[in-house]
């Protein structure tokens, strides 16, 4: 480059540098305008929303902490909080361990793989309305599929989604037959990047095969068992479609969820201030968890 | 996902599945996963399918029929006109399709510009777009109702229109993510060259960035087309209008005044278009499920 050359870069660059920056922000402004509304925004008013009174007629009013003590003064507010709990322990007892089983399984298996592959996913696909309404029929106490199994079997029938005894769970089952896909196909993949050596090598240890799970296919996969395990009690807790398509929350409270209660405020009895109330408690236990997710990937990262 | 070669080490060392008792081990479990594996996840779809055929008195019999007395498919027909499957579906493909234009305009567009334009700030824009990921889309529900409801500053009311699902299904840090570190990954020399040519922004990202990333926008337009095809509670709060219903808001909102083999018809027709993109797009879906589950 000559010496004319170099001394013009200064200018130059800063006027192509300003345009650079201008062009980039053009074509920055779709996503921009996109998360201003439907993402940041929503996220500061969720805050300011469990502070305020919201009637939609007059502007809102600030009430302190009032939102907060009408749903803590709830005697549901408990209920669905226990609940939310029990299903999202029981959805990991079922969908935390039956996919990595089934990916284990499935990963030593070298006919219908494909096959086996597919038919997992498959209920992953289907719309989560039209499998809850699925099994909404299953799971009727008169003719319903399962009754008649237990039949089958001389097990005498169960109630189902109509018995508190039966209901949280009958949501489980649901929940982990339409997500438990996932899960198995994430499992395989990280399976599969499992060098075979570490196997041979811990079998020339005399490692039975027990042990060569615990000791070479477990810890080779710690990290994505510990995001998966983040990740579903982030996906679990927020829970609302099996409750409000199969039991609305009923009986007796018994399926009840936190997500299902912030629906009820706003939408059956007309109080969003009390909802948000709901749903910011509910995000700041979720944001512990994502925070923790947040840390593992990071230092997996670096 | 790469199949793999013969030489493939799992847990069970190749020798015992030579032997003629892990031979025999190997199969007794192939088989009875193969058989559990179907009983779970395709009889109920094909109790489904044949539970529409049969009438209302053959589903309440006990103990069931496995095969239905007859071959009427009319009751698909009626499932169709009855519930108004045909307004629903249409809905939908308009939802799905709508926001796959979008999502593709408005993050393929910023994920360049973070990628290749580098802007000042630009950091800053993106971890503020990741961070988004962080907040699990429950509980914003509320807000972001009453945002669509009464857009800030315009003071539209988005309720009934597929603005109402468009807009925010573009918002999505994680898209831009994946298009982002896929575009990171296209040489620098490639964009220097055209430019030198005289090439501007927009023609680089058409005539080069789009073409070589093809997979990943597959990825991405599949996710985002599914994503808005599965979606109940949102649509059930911004399109409450039986008109404007997606599937399957209007098949959980009719459901309990219809008789039982019309509904379960219903529930065969809306998740045929999800088997048979599954059946066509089954590469894409999975590449982008792994996508998905361990970021960098």
């Amino acid at each position: 480059m000559t010496v004319k050359g170099s001394r013009r870069r200064t200018p130059g660059g800063f006027r192509r540098g300003v345009r650079r920056n201008l062009t980039a922000y053009g074509f920055l402004c779709g996503a921009l305008i996109c998360f201003a509304f439907f993402s940041w925004y929503p996220m500061v008013r969720e805050i300011l929303l469990s502070f305020q009174q919201t009637n939609f007629v007059d502007d809102p009013t600030w009430v302190g902490l009032d939102n907060f003590r009408t749903v803590i003064e709830d005697s549901a507010f408990v209920d669905a909080w226990l609940n939310t709990a029990a299903f999202t322990g029981l959805a990991l007892v079922f969908g935390y361990v039956v996919p990595f089983v089934a990916a284990i399984v499935l990963n030593e298996l070298r006919h219908a793989k494909a096959y086996l592959r597919f038919v997992v996913y498959l209920p992953v696909m289907l719309p989560p309305a039209v499998g809850v309404l699925l099994f909404k029929w299953f799971y009727d106490p008169g003719a319903g599929l399962f009754n008649q199994i237990l039949d089958l079997a001389h097990i005498p029938a169960l109630s189902w989604l109509d018995s508190a005894d039966t209901a949280l769970i009958s949501l489980v089952i649901v929940s982990t037959w339409m997500n438990l896909g996932t899960g198995t196909l994430i499992y395989l993949a990280a399976l599969q990047s499992i060098p075979g050596e570490l196997y041979e090598a811990a079998e020339l240890d005399g490692a039975g095969l027990f042990k060569r799970v615990w000791h070479v296919t477990i810890p080779q996969t710690k990290l994505i068992l510990l995001v998966m395990l983040l990740l579903q009690i982030v996906a679990t807790m927020q829970v609302f479609i099996e409750p409000y398509l199969l039991t609305g929350g009923g009986p007796e409270n018994a399926t009840l969820t936190v997500a299902y209660l912030m629906y009820q405020y706003a939408f059956n009895f007309g109080d969003f201030g009390a909802g948000g109330a709901l749903g910011l408690m509910l995000m700041v236990v979720l944001m512990v968890f994502s925070a923790f997710y947040l840390r593992i990937s990071r230092d997996n990262q670096s | 996902m790469k199949e793999h070669a013969p030489q493939f080490r799992g847990v069970v060392s190749p020798h015992t599945l030579k032997s003629p008792r892990g031979r025999v081990i190997y199969w007794i479990v192939l088989v009875v996963v193969v058989v559990s594996f179907t009983a779970a996840f395709v009889f109920p779809l094909y109790w489904m399918i044949t539970g529409a055929l049969k009438t209302p008195e053959e589903l309440a019999q006990i103990p069931p029929g496995f095969l239905p007395t007859s071959l009427d498919f009319g009751v698909y027909a009626e499932a169709w006109d009855q519930l108004n499957l045909g307004r629903f579906l249409g809905n939908t493909l308009l939802y799905a399709g709508g926001a796959l234009l979008f999502t593709l305009a408005i993050d393929v567009t910023a994920a360049y510009a973070l990628s290749k334009l580098r802007p000042v700030l630009g950091n800053l824009v993106l971890g503020l777009m990741l961070a988004t990921l962080m907040i699990p889309p429950m509980v914003i529900l509320l807000p972001a109702y009453l945002t669509v409801k009464d857009l800030p500053i315009f003071g539209w009311d988005l309720l009934n229109t597929p603005w109402a699902i468009w807009l925010p299904a573009a918002a999505n840090g994680f898209y831009i993510f994946l298009l982002k570190r896929f575009f990171d990954s296209i040489p620098r020399e490639l964009l220097e060259a055209a430019q030198i040519d005289g090439a501007s922004a927009v023609r680089i990202l058409w005539s080069i960035v789009l073409p070589v990333s093809r997979p990943i926008i597959g990825v991405v337009s599949i996710l985002s087309v599914v994503t808005v095809w599965k979606d109940f509670v949102w649509p059930l709060l911004v399109l409450p209008d039986s008109e404007n219903m997606s599937i399957s808001v209007g098949i959980a909102s009719l459901s309990a005044q219809m008789p039982q083999n019309v509904l379960i018809a219903a529930l065969v027709i809306a998740s045929l278009p999800a088997i048979i993109v599954f059946f066509v797009f089954q590469r894409s879906i999975m590449a982008g499920l792994t996508a998905g589950s361990l970021k960098g």
